[in-house]
């Protein structure tokens, strides 16, 4: 009972923040020097396209109004026309959406698979030459922007070794995780080193904690104690951390997706503010608003059902 | 100097100073040297550039690394090391005029919330979760999208987003602070809130807003080349490192250090940060 009950406190509390992101997308365009349905209608609209347009925003009537159109209009699916695509946002979003959930999915994957282990020798070898290594390279792995380690596994992996595809997306799955895979890997070193970090010093509180004393203390063999204590609370760090840095993964992903012309919603986005395509811009970023706050909300419905002590805050 | 005698007591229990300290930590120092640096290449990049970073040599285009052209040359023949010598002052003006606007609102704005409390907290709260629930990038990226790519438009998207980072650290801070003594003492005696606010309770809740600020330098140097390469920031011919290294992006095979080289400036400078950062984060911990 306490589970349905933290859940659903947990979806009343995102009413407020998603009208506020509302908001602050609305907002976003009206912030557009001259006429919203000019640009909204694009360079090459008609006079008759541009009154629709300001028929549809509403744009006679006081903001409030034009707000509550808006927001009616996005709850009903309605994300208006692209410019550039000629075709409802929605269309574009759903289009695009898939690569870059399988994208951010992989580049998860690899991750948890690059700093789980890496982490968890670091904490055992706290302070040896192991450790300081790990953390060396992983501190210069966080000065570097994604565009930069896309860039250098480009160049040398695929443009000079030929080992990987230098672009394009990929047909059956397999041939997808191929193409797919300097992209993920370029995003999973850069989450990777922000998720190393915290998860070696959670490794290194639970390995101090009391109750992992006590257990040795108590004979358990090492393996035992690492299994079943040490790694059961390094997933719920690994879990909540990878959650709350969702946006950057998404970040990340844009940036990715650009460097090696992966067809998703970040690319996207970068052509849509090329194009000046405002529709489709306000779209994606209300695509990503959504995205992020739909794994806020699993991340924490995760954590209070692997740790019951959540759901009382 | 007052009583001689406190003052040779002190000395006999005198715990190392904080510089003493500093100076024992090699990862701070190699951050403080870089940074340094940094600073210096960007105030007077002309005496360190051995070329004129715009001078065009049709006769010079994309050559190798030599030793008169480290990082090689670009397509107009323009030397590459001298062009990212120039672009220190273009990158670190960034991480200085991306956060600084940023770290004073915020500073401001978490005071207020975390001393007032009462609904202006309640809507700060919402403002903070509605704000981070956009990826950081695509809410700036939106934002330049509307005001037009280029440098300043790039410096008030930053700032738009960015400050609710360090208001929310500051609020927390205040919030705790205030639960102290000395705090109820202000009260007590009578000060005015702002007094309170401003002169007791904001130097002892800034440590962590400054260890965060030196972070979020470098990130604002990694952001504002992402953007340069995007597009959206810097405009070429500007020599800025994310510019230079999307002016080589097409020519990986053929002259990849066009793209290369530019990015060890990136890496060092984030790194210089980081460490400082992490270095103060060490040396401000309350000691026993």
């Amino acid at each position: 009972m306490a589970g349905v009950q933290y859940t659903l406190n947990r979806l009343v509390l995102m009413i407020p923040t998603f009208f506020l992101v509302m908001i602050i997308i609305f907002l976003l365009v009206r912030l557009l020097p001259g006429d919203p349905a000019i640009a909204m209608a694009g360079d090459k609209a008609s006079d008759a396209d541009i009154a629709a347009i300001r028929d549809k925003l509403g744009l006679s009537a006081p903001l409030w109004t034009q707000f509550w159109l808006f927001l009616t209009n996005t709850l009903q699916g309605d994300l208006g026309r692209s410019i550039l695509a000629r075709a409802p946002v929605l269309d574009v979003v759903l289009a695009r959406l898939p690569t870059t959930l399988f994208l951010t999915i992989y580049a998860v994957t690899l991750s948890v698979l690059i700093a789980g282990p890496l982490a968890f020798l670091a904490a055992v070898n706290r302070g040896k030459w192991q450790d300081n290594l790990i953390r060396a390279v992983f501190q210069v792995g966080l000065s570097m922007p994604v565009f930069y380690i896309g860039l250098l596994l480009l160049t040398f992996l695929a443009a000079h070794l030929g080992l990987f595809p230098v672009g394009g997306y990929g047909e059956s799955f397999v041939d997808r995780l191929y193409h797919l895979f300097l992209p993920a890997v370029t995003v999973a070193l850069y989450t990777s080193a922000i998720l190393m970090r915290n998860l070696r010093s959670a490794i290194i509180e639970v390995i101090d904690a009391e109750y992992v004393q006590f257990a040795r203390a108590k004979g358990l063999p090492n393996r035992l104690i690492l299994g079943r204590h040490v790694l059961k609370n390094a997933l719920i760090s690994t879990v909540t951390l990878l959650g709350l840095s969702i946006g950057q993964l998404m970040s990340g992903t844009l940036v990715t997706e650009t460097v090696f012309a992966v067809p998703g919603l970040g690319r996207s986005m970068l052509e849509a503010i090329f194009a000046r395509d405002y529709p489709l811009i306000q779209g994606l970023t209300l695509t990503f608003a959504v995205l992020v706050s739909l794994v806020f909300l699993m991340t924490d419905l995760f954590q209070s059902w692997l740790d019951p002590r959540m759901r009382l805050t | 100097m007052s009583d001689a005698t406190v003052s040779s007591t002190q000395a006999v229990v005198r715990k190392p100073g904080r510089l003493r300290l500093a100076l024992a930590k090699p990862g701070f120092m190699t951050g403080i040297a870089i940074i340094g640096a940094s600073v210096v290449l960007a105030l007077f990049p002309g005496l360190f550039a051995p070329h004129d970073p715009n001078f065009i040599d049709y006769m010079a285009v994309r050559q190798p690394p030599s030793w008169l052209h480290p990082f090689g040359t670009d397509l107009l023949g323009r030397d590459t090391f001298s062009r990212v010598i120039w672009a220190y002052s273009v990158n670190m003006q960034m991480a200085f005029l991306a956060t600084v606007f940023a770290l004073l609102i915020g500073v401001v704005v978490g005071a207020l919330v975390g001393y007032y409390r009462g609904i202006a907290d309640l809507v700060f709260g919402r403002v903070v979760d509605a704000i981070i629930t956009f990826p950081f990038l695509v809410l700036v990226i939106a934002v330049v999208a509307v005001l037009g790519p280029g440098l300043i438009n790039m410096y008030i998207a930053i700032t738009l987003v960015g400050w609710v980072y360090y208001a929310r650290l500051m609020r927390a801070e205040v919030i705790s602070q205030k639960a102290n003594d000395y705090a109820s003492a202000g009260i007590v005696m009578g000060y005015s809130d702002r007094r309170i606010i401003f002169r007791h309770l904001l130097p002892n809740a800034i440590t962590p807003i400054i260890v965060y600020w030196m972070t979020d330098m470098a990130l604002a140097i990694l952001l504002g080349s992402s953007l340069g390469y995007l597009g959206l920031g810097a405009q070429p011919p500007q020599a800025e490192w994310g510019v230079l290294i999307a002016e080589g992006r097409n020519f990986i095979t053929t002259a990849w250090w066009l793209s290369l080289m530019p990015g060890i400036a990136i890496v060092l400078t984030g790194l210089g940060f980081s460490l400082i950062g992490d270095g103060l984060a060490d040396l401000l911990r309350p000691r026993g």
